[in-house]
């Protein structure tokens, strides 16, 4: 990368000084303002921090900082990889991590849904990864049927080569119009933005599944569905789920040879396991086999703050980010039965200021354990688990939460507000 | 409704039109009829399926511009919909699901689209996209207190002799000309999500009213009240 022109040298070594500073003041991690810095100075610096190295762009509505961290581990395998490790996903975060691993030849980067056409653009980057699209923070986010139209539009016409969630319709739309794509298996639990066609609004067939109305969820095919229902089709055009090549089958792989691997990483749950294997094929495109990339996956056990436990006073919680309806659906899926559990529930800009979404969770697999409800409106989750008939306390804080709890674990599911309070609380040491 | 019998809420398309929590409309409805021992049933109707004209009251949510294309499509060919509201069935219509019982409203690019004509209202898109909270002064005839929500849309809606305002805004958009939302017979539209009868729950027992013709006992309202005045609190200018 020593080939940079001056003024884009210049830029990208303001913007690390700016990130320091940013670190040492306390104000954040930094990769934001030091990107800023470097954009604002040469607008063209992203493109020219892409230049000769091999790029992987990571895509979706939930488990993009989990995929990202566990590519980025597998492809370690090959050299030095860089990353916005801290989930900066804006293009301001992307000349961040470019830039502050000047020399890496590979790169792997977690984009923002909206972004993902202007940073295919001007990264030209050898390898997108499409995983999910669901209702997400909806007084600010674009409707997802238009984003994956924007994916289609900026795939087609170029050679990038497309890793996607075959079982995932509107994901399906979105990645078909690229050269190449890899189609995975890897599930869709959270069917509730899915049941129409995304090329004729025509209704969705599927194999095995009659339609499952909104708080009816098909809770029994997490984690044991096996491959052949998560099949789709439409009733009324052509469009239908493309053949996968590598296949989420329970807690094991079936790689695109036939070949079984048992996954048995460290992440727990179903999404965990299907990033997995997004990550496994992913690693294949840069030619790294599954038995040198597995190792790799198994080894992180946490991201960011996900799945860590914290203690205080002998009360151990393990830290879960939900942030929209299909988050808590595949975090109730990692939730241990046998434990008691903290919500916590913010609506600040990042989490969306509408608390609607919550009626779109099914609450009621939470009944029969002792549930806690905290943050900033915790009333508008407790009136939705009082009519789905969950008990629950309502508490004032996470702290006052973890002191009720007798010694021992309990889990916590947080939105994003919520979760990064609770770390903040702890130190962000975790 | 015979008082003997089930009421039987339809929830009409949630698989086009369910995007900001508006099963939650379904679930409060349920759930202060049961405490009120009436047994429930609710039927979920896929847009691929006719809408029975047998319901007692049906709800319509909201979503986004091509499947709000869809559902009037669809709902107009269908015509049960219209069969039940003529044999005097109650609705609670919300936001893109409010804009098409209208004559029109406006589609993906603003050009209008025709509307399935249940409520003499006319909508198209407004120049800004009306996001917030909502607080907004009930129309005193129906006897429900102050309506509190959110509000998502671009749409401005025009009301016609046929029907009247459902509220006067106090904060927020609504129609856009200082009323939010309206009501005709035993049929209401808001633009509210919250959803709408978890906000306001003196609504939803006004449907229930109209549903069962009798009046409904009192029921502990302590979590729905609660949220309320945290909502009204944390929204009305402080005086
Ligand atoms: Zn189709």
């Amino acid at each position: 990368m020593s080939q940079l022109p001056l003024r884009a040298q210049l830029a990208s070594a303001l913007g690390r000084t700016a990130a320091t500073l940013s670190r040492a003041t306390g104000r954040g991690d930094g990769s934001v303002i030091g990107g800023r810095v470097g954009l604002a100075l040469e607008p063209d610096l992203l493109r020219q921090l892409a230049q000769n190295r091999r790029l992987a762009l990571v895509s979706a509505t939930n488990g993009k900082t989990t995929t990202t961290r566990l590519i980025t581990s597998a492809l370690q395998e090959l050299g030095d990889v860089a990353t916005n490790a801290f989930g900066a996903n804006m293009p301001a975060g992307h000349v961040s991590a470019l830039s502050s691993s000047k020399d890496a030849p590979y790169g792997v980067l977690e984009v923002d849904e909206k972004y993902l056409p202007e940073v295919i653009d001007t990264t030209g980057a050898a390898v997108v990864v499409l995983m999910n699209l669901s209702r997400d923070q909806m007084d600010r986010a674009a409707e997802i049927w238009l984003l994956a139209q924007k994916w289609r539009r900026a795939l087609a016409g170029r050679n990038t080569h497309v890793i996607a969630n075959a079982d995932d319709p509107l994901v399906t739309w979105g990645a078909s119009t690229a050269a190449s794509v890899t189609w995975v298996s890897a599930g869709q639990p959270w069917k509730e933005d899915s049941w129409c066609c995304p090329e004729c609004g025509g209704p969705l067939d599927r194999k095995g599944l009659e339609y499952v109305p909104p708080g009816g969820h098909v809770s029994g095919v997490v984690g044991q569905a096996s491959p052949d229902e998560n099949d789709w089709a439409c009733r009324e055009c052509s469009f239908r789920r493309p053949q996968p090549s590598w296949i989420l089958d329970g807690e094991a792989v079936v790689d695109p040879r036939g070949r079984r691997w048992p996954l048995d990483i460290q992440l727990p749950g179903r999404a965990n396991r299907a990033n997995a294997v997004i990550a496994l094929a992913t690693a294949e495109a840069f030619g790294l086999p599954v038995e040198r990339a597995l190792p790799r996956l198994r080894e992180v056990r946490s991201v960011a703050g996900r799945y860590t436990t914290v203690e205080r006073e002998g009360r151990n919680a393990r830290l879960l980010l939900a942030k929209n309806p299909a988050g808590w659906l595949e975090a109730f899926d990692v939730l241990d039965p046998a434990l008691p559990v903290i919500l916590s529930v913010n609506a600040q800009g990042p989490d969306g200021r509408d608390t609607s979404w919550l009626w779109d969770v099914d609450y009621r697999v939470l009944r029969g354990r002792p549930v806690y409800v905290t943050g900033e409106r915790k009333l508008d989750l407790a009136l939705r688990l009082e009519v789905a008939d969950v008990p629950f306390q309502l508490t004032d804080s996470f702290v006052q939460a973890l002191a009720a709890q007798p010694p021992g674990k309990v889990d916590v599911i947080a939105n994003y507000t919520a979760f990064q309070q609770i770390r903040t609380e702890f130190g962000r040491a975790v | 409704m015979p008082s003997d019998s089930v009421l039987r809420l339809v929830w009409i398309y949630p698989d086009l039109l369910s995007t900001y929590g508006d099963q939650g409309n379904v679930l409060v409805l349920e759930q202060r009829a049961r405490r009120r021992g009436i047994p429930v049933e609710t039927l979920h109707v896929r847009s691929a399926d006719p809408v029975p004209e047998s319901g007692d009251i049906y709800l319509i949510g909201g979503g986004e511009d091509r499947p709000q294309i869809l559902a009037a499509q669809r709902l107009r060919r269908d015509g049960g919909l219209h069969r039940a509201i003529g044999r005097g069935a109650a609705m609670l219509a919300v936001c893109a699901g409010y804009q098409i019982m209208g004559s029109v409203f406006g589609g993906e690019e603003g050009q209008p689209v025709e509307g399935i004509g249940l409520l003499d209202i006319a909508s198209g898109r407004g120049t800004g996209r009306a996001v917030g909270e909502l607080v907004a002064e009930t129309d005193p005839a129906l006897g429900v207190p102050t309506l509190t929500g959110f509000e998502n849309h671009m749409g401005v809606t025009r009301l016609g002799p046929g029907v009247r305002p459902l509220s006067r805004t106090v904060v927020g958009t609504g129609n856009g000309d200082g009323t939010e939302g309206c009501y005709a017979g035993k049929v209401i539209g808001t633009y509210l999500h919250g959803p709408a009868l978890a906000r306001t729950p003196g609504l939803a027992d006004l449907l229930l009213t109209w549903a069962t013709g009798t009046q409904l006992g009192p029921i502990d309202d302590v979590w729905f009240e609660r949220l309320r005045q945290e909502r009204l609190a944390a929204t009305l200018p402080r005086t």
